[in-house]
């Protein structure tokens, strides 16, 4: 080994150090890869909201491809993702069912009131169970779940246009066909 | 004197279970403490995915009660602490676990000190070994 070499070796090693500490450094920590992707969704049965005495079960949904997107009134993040799903219920082309995330009926209703029902339907999760079940842990937090019932994708946090357009849109084509 | 003192620790008794009725947080244990022994000793080997730096024992985030409400259910139906883990990492993945466990994705952080352990003994075996030979660093080349 000539001594050129061996001065450099340790400059490189710790470049290479480097290069994985600033990677690891721009990673969000809240993205947790879900172990339910690829797994069937949950199954449940839960009131909706706004139809007393209808409840919902998670079966009706076999046959289509659905997002799942998990909100709440008291969530401030689903205020800034909220625009985005009220433009995506405009094209009519995604069926998107929403899950309020231990919220209270009232709260929930006057929130879709005021700002809008992007929701095809509204499933009330009011103890947080199904939320569990589904590995919810920071609202908002969307779905994406095929003809079968098997989740196929997961966003946490607001959803963006970049990750519609990127992420969602294609693999719902995909799946729709 | 004696009296005094008596009185004072009287006082002082009753003042701290005053203060302990007051704790709503402690009240739980009563209810039946093995259960409680057994979820505190749990959660402080789980993660709390909302504060993710805390255990789910000393995090006051809602989602980590719920979790606690849950795990206790769980005890009282009689699941195993194997099963419990398992429930919840079915949900949110390995990620909920302090110690991770030994698989593929995971083998190079528990046997990667160890690999290179085995190459730093094995260079130094070679540095001594060859200034043991006389020959030594400043010489080289």
């Amino acid at each position: 080994m000539s001594k050129k070499l061996k001065f450099l070796l340790p400059l490189f090693l710790f470049l290479v150090a480097v290069g994985f500490l600033a990677k690891g450094l721009f990673l969000n920590p809240h993205e947790v890869p879900s172990p339910l992707v690829g797994k069937p969704a949950p199954v449940f049965t839960a009131p909706l909201l706004g139809e007393a005495g209808k409840s919902f079960h998670s079966d009706e949904m076999k046959g289509q491809v659905w997002l799942l997107n998990v909100w709440a009134s008291w969530c401030v993040a689903c205020r800034e993702e909220h625009p985005l799903l009220m433009e995506m219920a405009k094209t009519k082309k995604i069926i998107t069912y929403g899950l309020d995330y231990k919220d209270t009926d009232a709260e929930a209703q006057q929130m879709l009131a005021a700002m809008g029902n992007p929701y095809d339907k509204v499933i009330t999760d009011i103890d947080g169970k199904i939320g569990i079940d589904y590995g919810v842990y920071g609202v908002p937090e969307t779905y994406l779940i095929d003809k079968l019932g098997v989740i196929r994708y997961k966003h946490t946090g607001p959803l963006t246009p970049e990750i519609l357009l990127a992420k969602i849109v294609p693999l719902l084509n995909e799946l729709q066909q | 004197m004696k009296k005094l003192l008596i009185t004072l620790m009287l006082a002082s008794h009753f003042l701290l279970s005053a203060n302990v009725a007051l704790a709503g947080e402690a009240k739980p244990l009563a209810e039946d403490p093995v259960l409680e022994a057994r979820l505190k000793a749990m959660s402080h080997e789980l993660r709390c995915l909302v504060c993710q730096n805390q255990t789910l024992a000393d995090s006051d985030a809602p989602l980590a009660e719920d979790l606690r409400k849950e795990i206790r259910a769980q005890m009282r139906e009689g699941k195993s602490d194997q099963e419990v883990v398992d429930y919840l990492v079915a949900r949110y993945g390995d990620f909920v676990r302090y110690r991770p466990p030994v698989n593929n994705s995971t083998a190079l952080l528990w046997f990667g000190p160890f690999l290179l352990l085995i190459l730093g003994g094995f260079v130094l075996y070679r540095a001594l070994k060859r200034q043991a030979g006389g020959e030594s660093f400043e010489t080289e080349d």
